[in-house]
């Protein structure tokens, strides 16, 4: 056993872990991160999209030695049928600004530099070691923390839980229940390398300008799910994900639909010619607002994709995840420092902190929305797709069909697909869910 | 109608560095003689099939090449189906990218 005993210990250093480790030791806590990779990093997956605003509040010269990717001047949204896509692109110049608001990373390194910065300010940093379960006393309070390695219990007087989507130790020592089906997505992506002058040639990019593509439609087979194409500089990042319950529903294999995703017509050029060199898979907290659990107790509070806060509309997830890590670590500061016991009550200051934040707001706004999407998904993700490529087709095929008549048919082959009480309804539930 | 090319998980494991912790599996099924709906679900369900029917219809799983998603836990470990955890600290795959 490790006799020393810290004023907090961190499991996990992903970007939830991370933020939380370095606001609790800048603010001279002894702390302790538990993180089972190799290095902070090495378990990670993700897109990846940073929001600079989040790490900006953590480390505001970020931008000096951060590994990044590139900045982001252009977003494409693309509606797909097996043969088209209609897309939705903005672009603007005024992305290329001083300190841009959106970056490309690649997690595996980011982490590793964030975890630089968590020893820099302090902490101590443990790598290669699982914790296995919670410490708890016999009134069930968290008193620390048990790993896989030989010296066994480690104890402190407050637990972060940062240890992801699965959030295994929390389940066992019975704070929340398992992720279920319906709640959380499953995404595969591959890393596909090319020169530089390819990707940025291809993609319409000068410099160090990122875009980054999200798709839905038939790519997820009428799924709840999206597919993404992201660029990076020497490497373009490209994955799709669906609701687990869909992929047991349907025997649908993950992989099956990375590859349709990857030989559609509109995706394939971009990739010609890459080398992969990975292949990586991760869960996503979908539930949004309704599927937040209980975020605080006796010595513990739960942060990022462990207390599912994730903006699976707007796909935001990291920022989330280092907020919540940033607003935890400051609330048991402010109960360290009036010298308080970290009791629930005390920690119930977490969740009241939170609750001001954009991360609880951006949540409850959207609490209708994963539900709609689940019930509708044959709508969502195939019909309309469909009858808007169809449409589109329509609309620009010049073949000597007045105008009336094409526009008859458009109109039809929704009518038909959907019924007027369809359309309607799906676009006030669609309306009413992103009120 | 085209011909779907069947996508080989193996060659995609392949491009992925692992550390194995030889005769440790970090996820067990429950001997069983017919299999669960659950449990036949993860033969298409894991992202790097892991799962795989024996001649006597029975699931078994290979862990070496998982890339620890949790995906089978989520349908499995409710109906007791399997046993999962993490793998020791420092083993299991390790993402250059992620
Ligand atoms: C394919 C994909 C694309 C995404 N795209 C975006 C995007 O573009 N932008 C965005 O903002 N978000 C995106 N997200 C979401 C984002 O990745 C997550 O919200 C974010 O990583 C959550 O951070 P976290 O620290 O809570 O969890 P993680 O980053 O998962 O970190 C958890 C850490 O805990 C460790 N750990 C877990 N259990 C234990 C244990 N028992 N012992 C020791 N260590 C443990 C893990 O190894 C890991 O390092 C995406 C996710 C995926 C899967
Ligand atoms: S954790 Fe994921 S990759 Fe590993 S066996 Fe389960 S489903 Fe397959």
């Amino acid at each position: 056993m490790i006799e020393e005993k810290f004023d907090a210990i961190v499991v996990g250093a992903g970007m939830a872990g991370n933020a939380a480790a370095l606001t609790l030791a800048q603010r001279g806590l002894k702390v302790l991160q538990l993180e089972r990779g190799e290095y902070s990093g090495s378990k990670n997956v993700q897109g990846a999209i940073l929001y600079a605003d989040m790490l900006e509040k953590l480390i505001p010269d970020f931008r000096e030695d951060a590994p990044l990717e590139r900045h982001l001047v252009e977003q494409r949204f693309w509606m797909m049928d097996d043969r088209s896509h209609t897309g939705l692109h903005y672009r603007s110049d005024d992305f290329n600004e001083e300190r841009p608001n959106r970056y490309t990373i690649i997690r595996a390194q980011f982490d590793r530099w964030f975890s630089q910065k968590v020893r820099e300010a302090g902490a101590t940093v443990l790598c290669e070691t699982t914790v296995t379960e919670l410490a708890q006393d016999a009134y069930g309070k968290v008193i620390g923390v048990r790993t896989d390695r030989a010296d066994g219990e480690i104890h402190a007087d407050v637990v972060v839980l940062a240890e992801g989507v699965n959030g295994l130790l929390g389940t066992r020592a019975g704070l929340r229940k398992r992720p279920t089906a319906d709640k959380v997505a499953l995404a595969v992506k591959e890393m596909h390398f090319l020169p530089r002058e390819t990707i940025e040639a291809r993609f319409n990019l000068r410099g160090d300008e990122g875009m980054v593509i999200e798709a839905a439609g038939t790519i997820s087979r009428g799924m709840t799910g999206m597919g993404f194409i992201y660029a990076n500089k020497e490497c373009i990042s490209l994955g799709i994900g669906c609701l687990v319950a869909d992929f047991q529903r349907t025997g649908e294999t993950p992989y099956g639909l990375l590859d349709r995703f990857k030989r559609h017509p509109s995706v394939a050029p971009l990739i010609e010619g890459s080398e992969v060199k990975e292949y990586a898979a991760h869960l996503i907290p979908e539930g949004g607002f309704k599927a937040i659990p209980q975020l605080y107790g006796e010595g513990w509070v739960v942060v990022g994709d462990a207390a599912q806060l994730n903006n699976a509309i707007h796909r935001e997830g990291s920022n989330l995840a280092m907020t919540s890590g940033r607003i935890a670590a400051e609330a048991i500061f402010q109960v360290k420092s009036r010298k308080d016991p970290m009791t629930a009550e005390n920690l119930s200051l977490y969740k009241k902190m939170l609750d001001e934040s954009f991360v609880i707001k951006d949540l409850k706004k959207y609490k209708d929305m994963p539900a709609l999407m689940h019930t509708q998904s044959q709508n969502f993700f195939l019909t309309y797709p469909e009858l808007v490529s169809k449409a589109m087709q329509n609309f620009l095929r010049v073949d000597g069909t007045p105008k009336v008549e094409k526009e008859k048919t458009t109109f039809k082959s929704f009518i038909k697909a959907r019924s007027w009480s369809g359309l309607f309804g799906d676009a006030f539930r669609l309306a009413r869910a992103w009120r | 109608m085209s011909i779907e090319p069947s996508v080989r998980v193996e060659d995609k494991l392949f491009y992925n560095r692992y550390l194995v912790d030889a005769g440790r599996a970090h996820i067990k099924v429950r001997p069983h003689t017919t299999p669960s709906p659950e449990l036949l679900s993860m033969l298409k369900a894991c992202p790097a099939r892991c799962y795989e029917l024996n001649d006597k219809g029975q699931v078994e799983i290979t862990v070496d090449g998982c890339i620890e998603c949790g995906t089978c836990r989520v349908i499995c470990e409710g109906s007791g189906d399997i046993e999962w955890s993490y793998p020791r600290g420092g083993y299991g795959v390790l993402f250059k990218f992620g």
